[in-house]
């Protein structure tokens, strides 16, 4: 009962402070997110205290697991419900963007509705709310399982997964009044940076503390590719987040470092939170969840582990080729294209790791969607771990940087690998973490899988057209020695590309939608009634031999 | 081959040791890259002319930041031919030196703005920002007409000049102390700006979204804009190059 007591007042305390600091608030937007924190707060309290009567409080901050007989599966259910939310979200705000882009006019005269603040709305929403989600629910998932041990530290297993929430609400909100350091997928201002530094040492903990209490002598492969990207995360979080804020009671701040070292350290945090977020991070689900669908071993180990120490030690060189060209010193550029291109080496060694684990169940690929998503997804990223080293080419990236072809590589990576390996991923764990026989219906996978593609072909296909167009056209001189194009008739070039690759976004939401009902339906404990998808055809009528009449008739 | 296998298993026993060895090897890339810039000359030097912003340009600039503008434009001037004669000399390091954060940017759906600078009348900044397709009717721009409606609310400004010093912006304690002032100072044509122009060589005082009576978001956002890239004086450095 101390213990509670102790809680319920921590909470009361921090409802107070936030309360206190949103009336002293030296901004707008502060006052805001103060708000939401003691609201936060708040509602943990009401949960401490109503929880009160369970036997668990007596087990204190450090809960003993209820059954030790099964895994902790809670916060992953929460985590997959949470990935399906905000995927939905992000990809609705990135389909208005796309159309805003193509119909100024819905950018509504309105501060809150510009594209401005609404694209960092979408690229934290699915990189950090979708992606992060997908990330820490599968890692709780991964690490249980292949070391047979259950989670550390339940209580805050827990805390990460809330408190990633409200960091993820505070950026959110944030964005749309204006609350941003500007620095490209590092927008969140200082205290909602300090938030996360705390949830993800948290995370750390519990990920590095299950991994302790293994009963397997051996850490499987997925989890060196986790714990890789929790330490490189925390890493380049603290670092480029560092800033100084004006006030301790406002929201704006100043970067610690200016010009050239502030532009090399965010594109250092910038494309390793590419490689170790997006790239690390996912390929340790890969490593799991692709030889548990396929029901083959893991091709080589030992191709996992030069493709594990080449792959961390490359990518966090590659950052210099964000800024070719530019007031960056030369030898950083070159630096950063030649670790850029050597880095397509060890990014196809993990998708020839992930490919060849089907070898001997190739025909998966024709009966079951789930596989046929991760093959694509390993397709999609092996594409795009070849197109970027291409981009980072000082030659090539002279006339794609700054152009819409980085938009669609970006998306190419984003929607094919990331999207697809964790859709595949969701199907695969909706079943088993609602203890359901199967999925509602394996025809509607495979209709998201359709609608996916497509819509992956269409953005990537009209962004390759237009960025190459913009760039041609930027730099395109006539006979008589003078630019051909103005700006602005470069931008109203565009616009046939922005609709093509609008309706590919709309496609792959269309796709994320059918997922939707199918997981609802899932966990409502129904199965669709359909035709199966591996069924070999077999006819009793024409199983049997034709009697009669002879077997070849006689010419007349 | 068998062997290293053999050893890597070492590893893969012990979370400690593979932690270790993984944020080695993750660490080593950044440090030889990032860790030279602090010092080595060409992005340390000072060029004649580059002077940390006046209030009224970094309240302009932390709007620029808040409405999230270099989403779609960059600063950064390639030293390519058609870049050149399209905006002008190419970005020199030091011309961002007293950017907290640096705004280069990434993409151009707009065009580049690092030399925007005088470039354009007053009026037309207003216009553009109020509508932007009554001046070009090709652009996506989003309209900012709310910024000419918003009494510019930067804050203390002396705590914000606190900060940068803090971060490394040379400000002087009389800049400090005159910060609110000079804020106010710049955007009105009746005040005595002479401290003003002498702590900021080149500042450009006047009204600046055409309506004298209000100090507004507008105010400030123009007055960056019209700084932004004018601070180095290329034209004189031409007279000392090499005949060739």
């Amino acid at each position: 009962m101390d213990t509670l007591l102790l809680k319920a007042s921590g909470w009361l305390a921090i409802v107070f402070l936030a309360f206190i600091a949103m009336v002293l608030a030296a901004d707008a937007g502060f006052a805001v997110h103060m708000a939401i924190i003691a609201l936060a707060a708040g509602i943990t309290l009401w949960v401490t205290i109503n929880k009160a009567d369970y036997a668990a409080i007596g087990r204190g901050i450090l809960k003993a697991p209820a059954d030790p007989g099964t895994y902790d599966d809670d916060p992953i259910r929460w985590g997959v419900i949470a990935t399906i939310f905000w995927g939905i979200a992000g990809l609705t705000v990135g389909l208005i963007i796309a159309l805003q882009l193509a119909f100024p006019v819905l950018n509504l005269n309105n501060e809150f509705t510009t594209f401005g603040r609404l694209r960092p709305l979408h690229t934290s929403a699915v990189i950090f709310a979708f992606g992060g989600n997908a990330l820490i629910a599968t890692s709780y998932y991964v690490v249980q399982r292949t070391c047979r041990a259950r989670l550390a530290f339940p209580g805050l297993a827990r805390f990460v997964f809330w408190g990633y929430q409200l960091f993820i609400v505070l950026a959110a909100t944030g964005y749309l009044m204006g609350v941003t350091q500007s620095k490209e997928y590092a927008e969140p201002e200082w205290y909602v940076d300090l938030w996360l530094t705390i949830v993800w040492l948290c995370y750390a903990a519990v990920f590095i503390g299950t991994i302790v209490r293994r009963s397997e002598p051996h850490i499987y492969v997925a989890n060196w590719f986790y714990l890789s990207f929790i330490l490189t995360i925390a890493m380049l979080h603290v670092v480029n987040g560092l800033s100084m804020p004006v006030s301790l009671l406002g929201s704006k701040s100043y970067a610690a470092f200016a010009g050239v070292q502030d532009a090399l350290t965010q594109w250092w945090y910038g494309h390793n939170a590419v490689g170790f977020f997006l790239t690390a991070g996912f390929l340790a689900m890969m490593y799991y969840f692709v030889p548990k669908q396929a029901e083959r071993p893991v091709y080589s180990y030992r191709l996992s582990i030069i493709h594990f120490w080449s792959l961390i030690f490359l990518y966090i060189w590659a950052g210099p080729h964000h800024l070719h060209y530019t007031a960056l010193p030369d030898w950083a550029q070159t630096l950063g294209m030649v670790f850029s291109v050597v880095l397509w080496m060890p990014s196809w060694g993990g998708m020839i790791n992930g490919l060849m684990t089907l070898n001997g169940a190739w025909d998966k690929i024709r009966t079951d969607p789930i596989i046929r998503m991760m093959v694509l997804a390993l397709a999609f990223y092996g594409m795009s771990t070849f197109e970027g080293p291409m981009m980072s080419i000082k030659a090539v990236n002279s006339l794609s940087h700054y152009t819409d072809w980085t938009i669609g590589h970006v998306h190419s990576g984003a929607l094919g690998w990331n999207g697809m390996i964790t859709f595949a991923c969701l199907y695969y764990l909706v079943p088993r973490l609602w203890g359901k026989q199967r999925l509602y219906s394996l025809r509607m996978v495979n209709w998201h899988f359709w609608l996916a593609t497509l819509g992956i072909v269409l953005y990537a296909a009209s962004m390759w057209v237009a960025g190459i167009m913009q760039g041609l056209m930027w730099r395109e001189y006539g006979d008589d020695g003078y630019l051909v194009y103005a700006f602005s008739e470069v931008v109203s070039a565009m616009l046939p590309m922005y609709l093509i690759r609008a309706t590919g976004g709309l496609l792959y939401l269309a796709g994320a939608i059918v997922l939707v009902y199918n997981v609802w339906m899932t966990i409502a404990g129904k199965q669709r009634d359909e035709k199966p998808m591996t069924e070999t055809p077999h006819n009793e009528e024409l199983d049997k031999p034709i009697v009669g009449k002879p077997a070849i008739a006689p010419a007349e | 081959m068998a062997g290293f296998a053999e050893k890597h298993k070492k590893l893969e026993r012990n979370v400690t040791l593979l932690g270790l060895a993984a944020f080695v090897t993750v660490a080593i890339g950044g440090i030889v890259e990032i860790a030279p810039l602090f010092w080595i000359d060409n992005t340390i030097e000072e060029v004649e002319g580059m002077r940390p912003y006046t209030p009224l340009e970094l309240a302009g600039r932390n709007i620029y930041i808040r409405e999230g503008c270099y989403s779609c434009h960059s600063q950064m001037i390639r030293p390519f031919r058609d870049e050149v004669e399209r905006y002008g000399h190419y970005s020199l390091a030091a011309e961002s030196m007293y950017d907290h954060p640096f705004q280069w940017g990434s993409k151009r759906t707009g065009p580049d703005l690092a030399r925007v600078g005088g470039r354009y009348s007053d009026e037309w900044h207003v216009q553009h920002l109020i509508d932007p397709r009554s001046v070009v009717p090709e652009s996506i721009m989003p309209p900012y007409a709310f910024l000419a409606e918003k009494d510019l609310n930067a804050g203390d400004m002396v705590k914000h000049l606190t900060a940068q010093k803090r971060v490394g912006v040379p400000y002087t304690e009389e800049a400090i102390a005159a910060a609110n002032e000079d804020l106010m100072a710049q955007a009105d044509p009746e005040a005595v700006t002479t401290d003003l122009v002498e702590r900021y060589p080149k500042a450009q005082v006047r009204d600046f979204d055409g309506d004298p009576d209000r100090l507004t978001e507008m105010d400030a956002l123009v007055a960056y804009l019209q700084m932004i890239g004018t601070l180095v004086d290329f034209e004189a450095g031409e007279a000392q190059e090499e005949p060739r």
